[in-house]
C-alpha cells in the first residue's frame, strides 16, 4: 500500500486545466519552494555584499608562505581556520570545516531516508533517521559555534595578530568581533559573524523543525493523518539549507 | 449539444450533495474567529483595505503639511501646534528636523502601506480566490498571519510619529550614513529604528501573502481555467507576487546589515566618517552597496505598487466598455517583460552615484526597453476603449484616468531613464512629478477603480453614483494641478526634499512662489475631496443602495457567487469555466456578455469557428470535477 500523500491523478493534457494540482506538488510543498526561492535571494543579497566588500580591499600580494595578519590586507582562509579541536598547536588549514560540511552533508543524506522512509509509510524508520538527521543538526551547530569561539579568541600567539595604532603604539588586537578583527581588516569579522550566523540562525531553526517533525511522526500524528508529506516539506528545508552552506562555505573559506 | 448540458446538470446535481456536505462542516464562527482573526480571504481584503484607507488619509495629511511650508514659506503655522506641538518651533514655522521626517514619512506610509498592502493585500486577497473559483486561499492561517504581521508593522511605525526626536527622516529609502549614524540627525535615533523593525514585519507580511496567491494561483484555478483563460487581474497579481516575493527578501538583506551597522558596530555601510568633527572608527564599508541593495528592491517595488492596478484597470475597462479587451495575450506578455526588465533596471537610480558610465548606459538601455511593453499597454486600453459602448461608471472613469496618468507620467520616464539628462533632472521635482504621476496617482485611480467596481461584491451595496463623480473629477483634475506644474519647477532646479529654497540662484525662488503655492492649494483640495470618497465608502458599507448579483454585466467568477459570498464563496460546487473572461458585445450573441462558466456548445449562434472545437473539451474539463472535489477534501 502507497501511503504518498499523491495529488489527484488527471489526463496529462489537462494537468494545467485547473481543478487539479498542476506541478503534482499540494499547496503546502508548493509554498515551500516558493518560500525558499525567496531565500535564495536573502542570501544571495549577502553573498553579494560579501563580494562587493572583499573585492573591495586589497588582497595579500606576495606568496603565501610569508603571509601574516594585518588590517592593510584581506586575511588567506586557510591561514586563519587551521585548528581542529583535541589537535592543538597542529596546523591543519580548512581541515575542521571540512568536516563540519562533510556532517551536514551527511545530514541531508539521512533526511533523504527520512522521507524515503515516509514514502513508505515505516514509521521507525522515519524515526530513526530524523533522530539521525537531528544529531547531525546539533552536531553541525556545536562545532560553528567552536569555530566562532576559536576565531573570538584570536591567534594563539599574540605576536603574530594584526596590530592597530593605540595611543600612537602600533598594538595587536586581542580577540575578534564586529568592531576588532586580530586576523585582518574588521569586514572581514563582520562579514564572517553575519553571514555564517545567518546560515547558523537557519540551521538551527531547521533543527527545531526537525524535532517538531520527530516528535510528530513518534506520537502517530502523520500515521493517523495517512501520509509523512510534512517530512518531505522540512526535507526541502533542511536540503536548501546544506545548499546555502556549500556557497558560504566557498565563498568564506575557498575564495 | 443538449447531451452536454444535460450532463453538465447532472454533475452539477451530483455535485450538490457534495457541496451540501461541505457546508455542514463549519459552524457560525465568534465574533473575533469571523472579523479580527478570520481566515476567510475577503475579510482579510477588507481589513487590508480599510487599514489601507486609514493610513491614506495619514499619509495624505503628512504631505498637506509639508506642501503648506513650501507653498507659503511665510506662514505661521501655529494654528498647528494643539497636533504638532514641539514640531512647530518658536517662531511658528515648521520644524527643519520635521519637515524631513514628513516627507520620508509620507513617502513610506504612501509606497508601503496604502500601495503595496492597502491595493495588493486587498484585492489579491480578494479576486483571487473569487476570480479563479477557489474555496479560499491555499492556506487561510498563512494569510490572516500575513495580515497581522503587516498590523504589527503599522503599529510600530504609526507609533514612530509620536516619539520625541521624531520618525525617521532620511527620506523614504533610508541611505546611510544619514540613516546609520544616530548622531547625523535627530530622525536617524529611535525613529530609524522603528522604521527598521517595522519594516522587517512588513517584509514577512508581504512574503506570506505572496507564497499564498502564487501556489493559490497555481493549484487551486477551478475546472476549465487554464491561465490562458484566467482574468487579467489574476495575471497581475501573480506577477506582482513574484516580483514581491524575489526582491522583497533582498531589502530583508539590507536592512538586517543596516540594523547590525546602526546597533552593533559592524561598517557594511560605512567608511571613513567625520562627523561632528569626530572621524569614527569604521572601515570599508559602502553606501553605495545599500543603494544597490535597496534598489534591487526599490525599482520592483514601483512595479509592484502599479501592476495590480494595471490588471484591474484592464478588466474594469473591458467589462464597461462591453468589448474584449484588445490583445489579451499581448497584455500578459507586456506585463511578463515588465516583471522580468523589474530586475534589471535598478542602477537606474542611482547615475549620480559616481558609477562608471558604461555600466550606467547598460541600465539607461534596459530601461528605455521598459517602454515598449508600458506603451503596448497603453495602446491596449486605447484600443479596448476605441468604438466601445462605454458605460462611465466612477470605476471606469477612474480606469481611464489611470490610462492617462500612466501615460503622461510615463513620457517623462524615458526623460529620467536617460543617463546624461538625469545629471540634471536627479532628486528635483522633475522626478517626483513623474514618479507621482506614473505609480503614486495611477495606482491610487487603480485603487480607487477596483474599490468602486467591487464594492458591491465586497459589501452586498452600491456606493453612491454622484458622489462619485464629483470625487473622481475633483481628484483627477486635482492630481494633474498638483504634479504637473513640477515638471516646470523641477526643470528650473528646485530639488526634492528640501525645507525651503532662499539659496536658489537668479530669483529662482521668487519666479516659482506663486506656482509652488497653486501647487499646494491644489494639494489642499485634492485631499479634502477624499473626504467625499471615505464617507462615501463608510456611508454605503451600511446605508448604500443593494447590489443586484452582477450589477457591471461582466464576466468573471465573483458575479456567480451569492451577492454575499458566505464562508467557501460558493454554495454548492463551484462553476467550471469554459471560455476566457471577456466575451462582451459578441456578433451573433443577444447577450452583451457571455459569462465564463457558460459552454461554447450553449452558444451556437456566437461561436467563432475555432471555438466549436472548444465544445469537444468541454467534457473533458466537467471530467475534472472529481479530481478537483478529492483535492478538497484531503
Amino acid at each position: 500500500m502507497s501511503v504518498a500523500h499523491a495529488a489527484p491523478s488527471v489526463p496529462e493534457n489537462l494537468t494545467w486545466t485547473g481543478g487539479s494540482e498542476p506541478l503534482k506538488a499540494s499547496y503546502g510543498k508548493l509554498m515551500m519552494w516558493f518560500f525558499l526561492l525567496s531565500d535564495t535571494f536573502t542570501f544571495s543579497a549577502l553573498l553579494v555584499t560579501y563580494g562587493m566588500i572583499r573585492f573591495s580591499q586589497p588582497a595579500w600580494e606576495g606568496s603565501p608562505s610569508d603571509f601574516y595578519f594585518s588590517t592593510q590586507h584581506w586575511p588567506i582562509p586557510e591561514k586563519v581556520f587551521e585548528a581542529v579541536p583535541f589537535l592543538h598547536g597542529i596546523s591543519l588549514p580548512l581541515v575542521f570545516v571540512g568536516i563540519m560540511t562533510f556532517i551536514l552533508i551527511a545530514s541531508s543524506v539521512t533526511m533523504v531516508l527520512a522521507v524515503e522512509a515516509g514514502h513508505r509509510g515505516d514509521r521507525k524508520d522515519v524515526e530513526k533517521w530524523m533522530l539521525w538527521t537531528i544529531v547531525g543538526g546539533f552536531t553541525f551547530l556545536g562545532s560553528q559555534a567552536w569555530e566562532w569561539s576559536h576565531f573570538i579568541h584570536g591567534p594563539e600567539d599574540l605576536s603574530l595578530a594584526a596590530k592597530q595604532l593605540v595611543d600612537g603604539v602600533m598594538t595587536p588586537i586581542e580577540g575578534a568581533n564586529l568592531v576588532r578583527n586580530p586576523y585582518g581588516p574588521p569586514a572581514f569579522a563582520d562579514l564572517f559573524f553575519f553571514i555564517t550566523g545567518f546560515h547558523g540562525t537557519h540551521v538551527f531553526s531547521g533543527v527545531i523543525l526537525n524535532i517538531l517533525i520527530f516528535f510528530n511522526a513518534a506520537t502517530g500524528v502523520y500515521e493517523r493523518r495517512g501520509h509523512y508529506e510534512m517530512v518531505e516539506k522540512v526535507g526541502l528545508y533542511w536540503h536548501f539549507v546544506d545548499l546555502v552552506w556549500v556557497f558560504v562555505f566557498t565563498f568564506f573559506y575557498l575564495v | 449539444m443538449s447531451t452536454a448540458i444535460s450532463t453538465t446538470e447532472e454533475v452539477h446535481a451530483h455535485g450538490h450533495d457534495h457541496g451540501h456536505d461541505h457546508e455542514h462542516e463549519h459552524h457560525e464562527l465568534g465574533f473575533i474567529r469571523k472579523y479580527i482573526f478570520s481566515e476567510d480571504h475577503k475579510t482579510i481584503a477588507k481589513q487590508y483595505l480599510i487599514s489601507g484607507i486609514l493610513w491614506a488619509f495619514i499619509g495624505g495629511s503628512l504631505s498637506i503639511i509639508f506642501r503648506l511650508q513650501l507653498g507659503f514659506p511665510d506662514m505661521s503655522l501655529e494654528w498647528l501646534r494643539p497636533i504638532l506641538g514641539e514640531w512647530i518651533d518658536e517662531s511658528g514655522k515648521l520644524d527643519k528636523e520635521f519637515y524631513l521626517a514628513l516627507v520620508t514619512m509620507h513617502g513610506t506610509i504612501m509606497v508601503f502601506f496604502v500601495l503595496t498592502a492597502g491595493l495588493s493585500g486587498t484585492f489579491s486577497n480578494f479576486l483571487i480566490p473569487l476570480q479563479i473559483g477557489a474555496r479560499d486561499m491555499a492556506s487561510g492561517f498563512i494569510n490572516m498571519l500575513s495580515y497581522w504581521f503587516f498590523a504589527l508593522s503599522s503599529v510600530i511605525m504609526f507609533s514612530s510619529l509620536f516619539i520625541e526626536t521624531g520618525p525617521a527622516s532620511g527620506g523614504w529609502v533610508i541611505y546611510p550614513p544619514l540613516s546609520a549614524l544616530p548622531q547625523a540627525m535627530p530622525g536617524s535615533g529611535l525613529g530609524m529604528t522603528l522604521w527598521l523593525t517595522s519594516m522587517a514585519l512588513f517584509i514577512v507580511s508581504q512574503l506570506m501573502g505572496g507564497i499564498n496567491y502564487i501556489c493559490t494561483i497555481i493549484n487551486l484555478r477551478t475546472r476549465g481555467m487554464t491561465f490562458t483563460k484566467m482574468p487579467l487581474t489574476i495575471w497581475s497579481f501573480f506577477f506582482t507576487a513574484v516580483l514581491g516575493l524575489l526582491s522583497f527578501p533582498v531589502l530583508l538583506s539590507a536592512a538586517l546589515l543596516l540594523i547590525f551597522d546602526r546597533s552593533f558596530g559592524t561598517s557594511f555601510y560605512l567608511s571613513e566618517i567625520y562627523i561632528q568633527g569626530q572621524a569614527l572608527p569604521n572601515m570599508g564599508g559602502s553606501p553605495i552597496l545599500y543603494q544597490h541593495l535597496f534598489w534591487f528592491l526599490g525599482h520592483p517595488e514601483v512595479y509592484i505598487v502599479l501592476l495590480p492596478a494595471l490588471g484591474m484597470t484592464s478588466e474594469v475597462i473591458a467589462t464597461n466598455s462591453r468589448k474584449p479587451i484588445f490583445g489579451y495575450r499581448a497584455m500578459i506578455g507586456s506585463m511578463m517583460g515588465i516583471t522580468v526588465l523589474a530586475f534589471i533596471v535598478w542602477a537606474h537610480h542611482m547615475f549620480v552615484t559616481g558609477m562608471n558610465p558604461f555600466l550606467g548606459s547598460v541600465f539607461m538601455f534596459l530601461t528605455l526597453i521598459i517602454a515598449v511593453p508600458s506603451a503596448v499597454k497603453g495602446f491596449n486600453y486605447i484600443t479596448t476603449l476605441w468604438k466601445g459602448n462605454i458605460v462611465f461608471t466612477p470605476a471606469m472613469l477612474f480606469s481611464i484616468g489611470l490610462v492617462s496618468l500612466f501615460i503622461s507620467g510615463g513620457v517623462t520616464g524615458i526623460i529620467l531613464g536617460n543617463s546624461a539628462l538625469d545629471i540634471n533632472l536627479h532628486d528635483t521635482y522633475f522626478v517626483v512629478a513623474h514618479f507621482h504621476l506614473v505609480m503614486g496617482a495611477a495606482s491610487f485611480f487603480g485603487l480607487m477603480a477596483g474599490v468602486y467596481h467591487w464594492f458591491p461584491k465586497m459589501f452586498g451595496r452600491m456606493m453612491n453614483k454622484t458622489a462619485g463623480y464629483i470625487h473622481f473629477w475633483l481628484t483627477f483634475v486635482g492630481v494633474y494641478a498638483v504634479f504637473f506644474p513640477m515638471h516646470y519647477t523641477g526643470i528650473a532646479g528646485f530639488p526634492r526634499r528640501y525645507y525651503s529654497f532662499t539659496a536658489l540662484g537668479n530669483d529662482g525662488e521668487a519666479a516659482f512662489t506663486d506656482l509652488n503655492a497653486f501647487i499646494s492649494l491644489a494639494a489642499i483640495i485634492t485631499f479634502t475631496a477624499q473626504a467625499i470618497f471615505f464617507f462615501n465608502f463608510f456611508y454605503s458599507i451600511f446605508k448604500g443602495k443593494r447590489a443586484t448579483q452582477n450589477p457591471w454585466k461582466s464576466n468573471t467568477l465573483e458575479w456567480t457567487t451569492p451577492i454575499v459570498p458566505g464562508h467557501g464563496n460558493w454554495e454548492g460546487e463551484i462553476p467550471a469555466v469554459y471560455r476566457w473572461p471577456y466575451d462582451y458585445s459578441k456578433p451573433g450573441s443577444e447577450a452583451d456578455f457571455i459569462p465564463q462558466t457558460i459552454p461554447h456548445s450553449a452558444t451556437p449562434e456566437s461561436n467563432l469557428p475555432e471555438e466549436n472545437d472548444e465544445i469537444a473539451k468541454e467534457k473533458e474539463i466537467e471530467s475534472l470535477l472529481a479530481a478537483q472535489n478529492e483535492s478538497y477534501n484531503r
